[in-house]
Formats: C-alpha cells, structure tokens, sequence
C-alpha cells in the first residue's frame, strides 16, 4: 500500500514517513536506497557511518582495513572510503567506479544501499542503482548549498521513479551548526524537488564525521532540529510504492511435471489475484478464470505484487513464457509504437534506427528506436536531438515494434513499465528504458477523433521542443502527429493546405 | 476445491508452515524470480552445490522455485577430496531425499599428482583443486549457466557482482567490463561458450540466511552446531582433527572442545570456532553479537585483502 503524502507542504522539512508511521503502516520489507553525492561531499564518510554506527562493519574486516591503510581518521575510526572500495582497480584510481551495494540493519528493518560515484560520466551508473531504489539520499556540503551536481543527481532519481528524497546537509559543524544555512539549503533543495514531481522530502543537518543525526540525534549540537536522524526517516519510508493498476503476471516459465498439470510461473508485477478471477492473456488477448495459486507452501487464495507464485487457468489457454496474464479491468496498453525515455549505458551509444532486443519482464522483442529529445543534466531542460544518443545521455525516444508489445506506463507500473535494449551485436546492455506513452496508430493520430476538431501548427523547432516537454503534452502524445521540416517546406505545405480549403 | 497440484507425482509434499516475516519473504520471492528466469532463458543450466548453509539455502528456494515439478537442472559437487567426511554424507542424503541430478567431479590430474593442502601450500592447491576443477566441469557439462550462493555481504570485491555475472569462455571475470543491471530485467543473451554465473542470495546477508534456515527448517550438516570435537591449533586456526591424513607437526596436539564452524569448506582449510551454541535458536543468538564476519574462518582469503577479486578474476567461483 503507498502511503502517499498529500498534505500542504510548508516546512523545510517535511515528514510523510512519520506520518505513515502514525497510522500504524510500518513497512518491514528491506528498503532499498541510493545515495548520491559529488566528490567530497562525504559519501563515503555517511555510508561507513551507517555501516559502522549499525554493527555492519565486522572487527576482522576493520583490521583488514587499518592494515592496508595504517590510516584512521581525527576520530579514531577507520579510513571508511577503503571499506566502500572493494575493487583493486578503483582503489588504485582512488574513485569509485561502479555500483556497489552495502547492507546493514536495525531492530526494525534492513537496508540494501546503492553506492554510485558522482561525475557526470557516471549518469549510468547512478540510473542503474536508482533504478531499483525506493529512495534517494542526497548529499550536500554545507559550505557549499545545492550544486549543479546534486541537481542533476536529483532529476535523474526522480526520472527513475524515485518518489522519496533525503537531503542529507552534510559538514553542518564546520558552519557552526548554522540554522538559518540548513534552512536555506533545504528551502532551495525543496522547491527544485517539488518542481521535479517528488513531494516526500526530508531535509536533514548532519555532521557525517562526527556521527551527528545519522544513527544518533544531536540534541546538544542542535538543539534547533527536531526532526528525525537519517535512520529513523529510513526505518519510516515506503518501499516500492510504484504500483498502480490491475493485476499483472509476466510469465517467466510453463510448469508441466505431469500430465495433469499445467501451471504458469512468475513473479506478481502488480495489483493482486484470488481464485475466480478472470483474467486476460497477451498480447493474445485470451481469456480465462483463475483455478488455482499454487506456491510450495500450500495452495494460497491469494497472491499480491511482489509474490513468485504458479497460477493455474481453468482452462486450456496457449500461454507461453514472455506473456503478460493481466486482470480484465485496468489492462496495459498493446500496440507496435511507444514513447519512452531511455539511459545510454554504453560507449557506443543508441544508434537510431538500429533494430535493438528490447526485454521487458520476461518478454524479448525487436525494437527499433527513434531519439528525437535529449535532457540537458546542466540545466534540466529538454532539447531537441534526432540524432545518436551517447553514452550517459538521456532521451526521448520513439520505439516501433514488430510485433505487439504490451507495457503500461513506468509511472504507473515499475515493472511492466521498464525494459532495456540489447545489442543484438554484441549482446550487452545498452540502454535502460521507461514507457511514457502509447502512440496511437495512423502515424500519431488517434484514431476516435476522426472527425473531431483539428489545429495544425507551424513553429520555430526551439518552441516545439519546450511544448513537447511539458507533462501537458507528454500526457496527451498519443493524440498528436508532429513531422519536422524545413522552414520552406513548411511555407509551402501551408501554401498548398491554404489553396486546398 | 480439488487440489490438481496433489494429483500430480510429488515426491517431498511440502508442509505448511507459518507465513514468513516480509523482510526474508522478499528475499526469497527475488531469489525464485532470478531461478525463474535462468532456468527458461538458458540452455544448460546448473547448480552448483557446495554442500555449505548457503547452498542448503539455495537448494531450498530453488526446490520452490520449481514447485512442483522437479529441479529444471543437475546439481554439480566439486569434491576436491578433502571435504569433511560429514558433508560428503549429507550430500548424498540429501540428493536421494529430494530426488536431485547430482553431478561430483574431481580434478583427476590434481590427485593423481597428490596435490595437497599440506604439501603444496592452500594457494595452490585452491588453484588446481577448485578453480581448474570447476573449469573441467563446467566445461566438460556444457553449462551455459551456473547458480551460485555467493552473497554480496561477504567480502568487499562481491559488492559490485551483479546478479548474472558475465565469464568469458575461459571463465573470466572484469569487473571494469560488467553489464549494467537494472530493476530485475536480467540480460541472459550469451554466445556459445560464454556464460553467466548467477547469483540468487546476492541481496542476503548472514543473519537473513540463518533466520531462513530457522523459518523453514532447512536442514544443515551437523558441524554447523557445536559439539565436543577434536581439533588442532595451526597457525591461529582450529583444524577438526577426525581424518587420518591429518599428520601432527612437532609441538600439535589434540585438544577436545565445545566447537562448531561458521562456513564449510577443506577441513585442512578451515578454521573452527569455540561456541557451545548447539541449536539453531543458540546459533543465531550468537550471530546477532558477533563482530567478526564469517569469510574469517578461511585461510584463502586472508593473505591480503584483494585475493578474493584476484581468485574470481582467474575463475574461482
Ligand atoms: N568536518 C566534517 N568533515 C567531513 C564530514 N563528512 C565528511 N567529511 C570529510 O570530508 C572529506 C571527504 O569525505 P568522503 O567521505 O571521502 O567524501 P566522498 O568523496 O563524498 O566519498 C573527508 O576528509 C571527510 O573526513 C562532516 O560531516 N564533517
């Protein structure tokens, strides 16, 4: 169940999580986080902080640490970069190149972090550990305020779906513990969040260093702040609250250990399911009653999204693996062409018009993909861009199928809403991808308003792209055709629309 | 309402059991999937089975997984032939009870030339032993895919392991070259002779692996609980002195003692505890107050703290 905030939001520091708590909702699955911060910031410090202040950190492996390092710092801790950097390689750059992904736990909960390194060169590495967070922690030196940085790290977490923010005001002792600081920092942080869709924002002072309001509460350091440390806002949030929808089944495999049996095995994607149900199989389109839900521990009467479960039809239906079994209310759309935004992951980028895998759940299909918008991480802002996508960029695209594809939106479904492509060249990952849209058939056109009222528009490219950006436009795009000409040959099309009316 | 499922031929009904806490339900509804989902993209799949708690554990959920049919797969054993005698038993109970394909491969060259952890140092008997041995194997088998227990909380170079790690057709692994993971879409298209060894337990820790035995019961070999046991002290390890290959140095002695081990794995190699906790509940409560992490117990990854990411890069699983 998501517990979605909507009361006004006034403070700099917001607290849904607590709210939730309040109501008696505490999730105990293990919550799923990204931290993200530009070098320096103290990252590492944080999650060494985390690990350590929770027990995570186990004696040898500090032994380890103070061997290969001789180092400790003021306060007599180990050097916590060393620990977060597991490879040889990366230890001998000094950076950390990858995601690396950290565990530990409290009485109330566990945690799995994502730890992704800040340059800009690694935007991919950083959309590959949002891509599973829950929600995002973001770092800020409280010298230094809101950077381009943390803005960028900010809009790529909420294009993954990340719904949850932390803002971690990191370094509040060297600024003397300055209220009126934190107060402005989380103040602009707020506004550009809010700007970006996420409306679960806690803001945080802390003193990573020094331990203050990570694990523990720093009531003599700052006896202004009465929100919660880190942790607690972590014991309270939500985990995978991305679901909305009907019920959805991508079948990974067919289970027939005998003849009398026929059973088909997946995890639940969304929404839930109880024997007599009926239910629809695609993109075939068949329908059938729900017989049984089997798991080894006993023949359950009901299964919700997140369960691995074998669903027996009460019929012979043709299912086989890569189809979606959905409920009949609230089905995901089918069609050949969808509207996504993508993460090159690769050196080689995403060539347009190169037939690409795509894989969705348990389906894999040809694509072949179209960019025609690229975000600007300086600024936020979408620019148009028909050409390859390089890696790290992140773009509009258009995909056509061959044959029917079936997603729902990400924003509605994390799941059936996400793909990514592979090369069919080398067979790596290339890109990560989020469905934002059906296009209607007829090249754009929707095809129930045939007779409808029409408005065909001629306009500078530039002032196009910021229409097609808004959410207004992006929420209706099925219903458009847009063909991109020259000036000329968009005087002369007028010309001869004119002469034809 | 009939129950289809009890119509079909079952060979271990499974018993009911209460629901499991979310935390660990999560963990194994992810660990299904990822079965799921090798065992219908892949041609060859295997499983390997080091007889350890985690492979218990991996057995267990890959037995739901499956449910009710049987394992899609063999199991594969690398049995370097210094095992303890006790898992070796096991292994072979366990394979009859649930009806288990098992696979047991020796590297032949290795014993024919007495390679030994006593004679030729733990490096590279682990070399020819283990890594070469499970090449052979893989090899020999065709795999294109093979599970493994490994979990991502063990040791510093397993935190940026994905869930399908790619191997070269030599087996290789570059962790400057992974692919990239996102949300649980796995890529599993490989050529022919590349592979991936994926990891089901990659999001558990140690205490979620001993919390799940516990929740389902899940049967260990008996050296996971404290006994009164022989043993010798060699080089700051306790060594279980039962097997007669065992040869006292000057100066070694047998001692009793109330011991029981963290991981499995060559007796010769792998250290004991003292611990008197002889039942699981015991076991676990001693888990939750330990500060020394488990990989401790083994000689081969000590030597420094990148051996590890250098035995995975050459194959070592
Ligand atoms: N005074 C102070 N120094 C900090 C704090 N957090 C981190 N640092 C220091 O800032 C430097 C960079 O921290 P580090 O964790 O390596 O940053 P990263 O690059 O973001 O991982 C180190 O010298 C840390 O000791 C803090 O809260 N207060």
């Amino acid at each position: 169940m998501s517990a979605t905030a909507t009361s006004t939001v006034s403070s700099a520091t917001i607290l849904p999580f607590v709210e939730a708590a309040a109501r008696g909702q505490r999730d105990t699955r293990p919550l799923r986080l990204i931290t993200c911060g530009s070098v320096d910031d103290g990252k590492s410090t944080l999650i060494g902080r985390l690990l350590w202040d929770t027990k995570a950190v186990k004696e040898d492996q500090a032994a380890t640490l103070a061997r290969d390092s001789g180092k400790q710092n003021d306060l007599g801790l180990p050097d916590f970069a060393l620990l977060l950097d597991g490879l040889q390689a990366e230890r001998e750059q000094g950076i950390t190149i990858d995601v690396a992904y950290r565990y530990f736990a409290t009485d109330r909960r566990s945690f799995i972090v994502a730890d992704t390194p800040g340059h800009e060169q690694y935007t991919r590495n950083m959309a590959t550990g949002a891509s599973t967070a829950d929600l995002a922690v973001l770092l800020a030196d409280a010298r230094a305020g809101i950077l381009e940085q943390t803005r960028r790290h900010a809009t790529i977490a909420a294009l993954m779906g990340i719904k949850q923010f932390v803002l971690a005001v990191n370094k509040v002792d060297l600024v003397n513990y300055d209220k009126a600081i934190f107060e402005k920092i989380s103040h602009e942080f707020r506004e550009f969040a809010l700007a970006l869709g996420v409306r679960q924002i806690t803001a945080i002072p802390m003193s990573a260093l020094k331990g203050e309001n990570v694990v523990t509460a720093a009531t003599s350091a700052m006896p202004w702040y009465d929100g919660p440390t880190l942790i607690e806002t972590l014991e309270l949030a939500t985990a995978r609250s991305g679901q909305t929808g009907g019920f959805r089944l991508p079948v990974q495999r067919v289970s027939r250990p005998g003849e009398s049996f026929r059973g088909y095995q997946g995890t639940v994607a969304g929404g839930s399911i109880k024997p007599g149900d009926s239910v629809v199989v695609l993109p075939a389109g068949t329908v059938a009653n729900v017989k049984q839900i089997v798991t080894f521990d006993l023949v359950r009467n009901a299964a919700v999204s997140g369960d691995a479960i074998t669903l027996v039809l009460d019929r012979n239906v043709d299912v086989s693996r890569g189809d979606l079994i959905v409920s009949i209310e609230g089905q995901p759309m089918t069609g050949k062409a969808f509207d996504a935004q993508i993460v090159a992951l690769q050196p080689g980028g995403i060539e347009p018009g190169k037939r690409y895998w795509l894989k969705t759940g348990s389906r894999r299909q040809r694509v072949s993909v179209e960019p025609w918008s690229q975000l600007e991480l300086k600024t936020g802002a979408w620019a148009a861009h028909a050409g390859a996508l390089a890696m790290n960029a992140i773009g509009k695209v258009r995909l056509s199928f061959e044959e029917q594809a079936v997603f729902d939106t990400y924003e509605q479904n994390r799941t059936t809403g996400a793909f990514i492509l592979i090369d069919p060249d080398t067979l790596n990952t290339v890109a990560g991808g989020m469905i934002t849209a059906r296009r209607g058939e007829l090249g754009g056109l929707y095809r129930g308003d045939a007779d409808g009222q029409r408005v065909v528009l001629s306009l500078p490219a530039d002032l196009a792209e910021q229409l097609m950006a808004s959410d207004l436009f992006a929420s209706r795009r099925d219903e458009t055709e847009i063909r991109r000409m020259t000036a000329h040959e968009a005087t002369e099309l007028f010309a001869n629309a004119g002469s034809d009316i | 309402m009939p129950l289809s499922v009890q119509e079909t031929e079952i060979k271990n009904p499974p018993v009911s059991r209460p629901p499991l806490d979310p935390h660990l339900k999560a963990l194994e509804n992810e660990a299904i999937h990822i079965f799921r989902e090798v065992a219908a993209e892949f041609e060859n799949p295997v499983m390997l089975y080091s007889i350890g708690k985690d492979s218990s554990v991996l057995l267990h959920l890959a037995r739901k997984a499956f449910f009710p049919g049987r394992l899609p797969f063999p199991l594969l054993h690398i049995d370097t032939t210094w095992k303890f005698k006790e898992m070796i038993e096991f292994r072979d109970q366990i394979a009859e009870k649930y009806d288990l394909d098992l696979v047991v491969h020796t590297n032949r060259r290795g014993r024919d030339e007495n390679i030994t952890p006593f004679t030729h140092g733990s490096a590279f008997y682990t070399d020819v032993m283990k890594t070469e041995a499970l090449r052979q194997a893989l090899d020999a088998g065709g795999y294109d895919a093979a599970f493994g227990g490994a979990r991502r909380d063990e040791e510093a170079s397993r935190a940026k392991e994905r869930i399908y790690s790619f191997r070269t057709p030599d087996h290789k692994w570059d962790p400057r070259n992974q692919r990239p993971e996102l949300w649980n879409v796995y890529n599993g298209m490989v050529r022919k002779g590349e592979s991936v060894r994926a990891f089901p337990l990659s999001n558990w820790t140690e205490v979620d692996i001993w919390r799940y035995i516990q929740a389902e019961d899940i049967p260990l070999v008996p050296l996971y609980y404290a006994a009164e046991r022989p043993y010798v002290e060699r080089d700051g390890m306790m060594i279980l002195a039962a097997d007669p290959r065992l040869e006292l140095q000057p100066g070694e002695e047998v001692k009793h003692g109330s011991i029981r081990f963290r991981t499995l794995g060559c007796f010769p190699l792998t250290g004991a505890i003292r611990s008197t906790a002889s039942t699981l509940d015991e076991v676990i409560s001693e888990l939750e107050i330990a500060t020394v992490s488990e990989r401790q117990g083994r000689a081969i990854d000590r030597d420094q703290s990148g051996s590890m990411e250098k035995k995975k890069r050459e194959g070592y699983f």
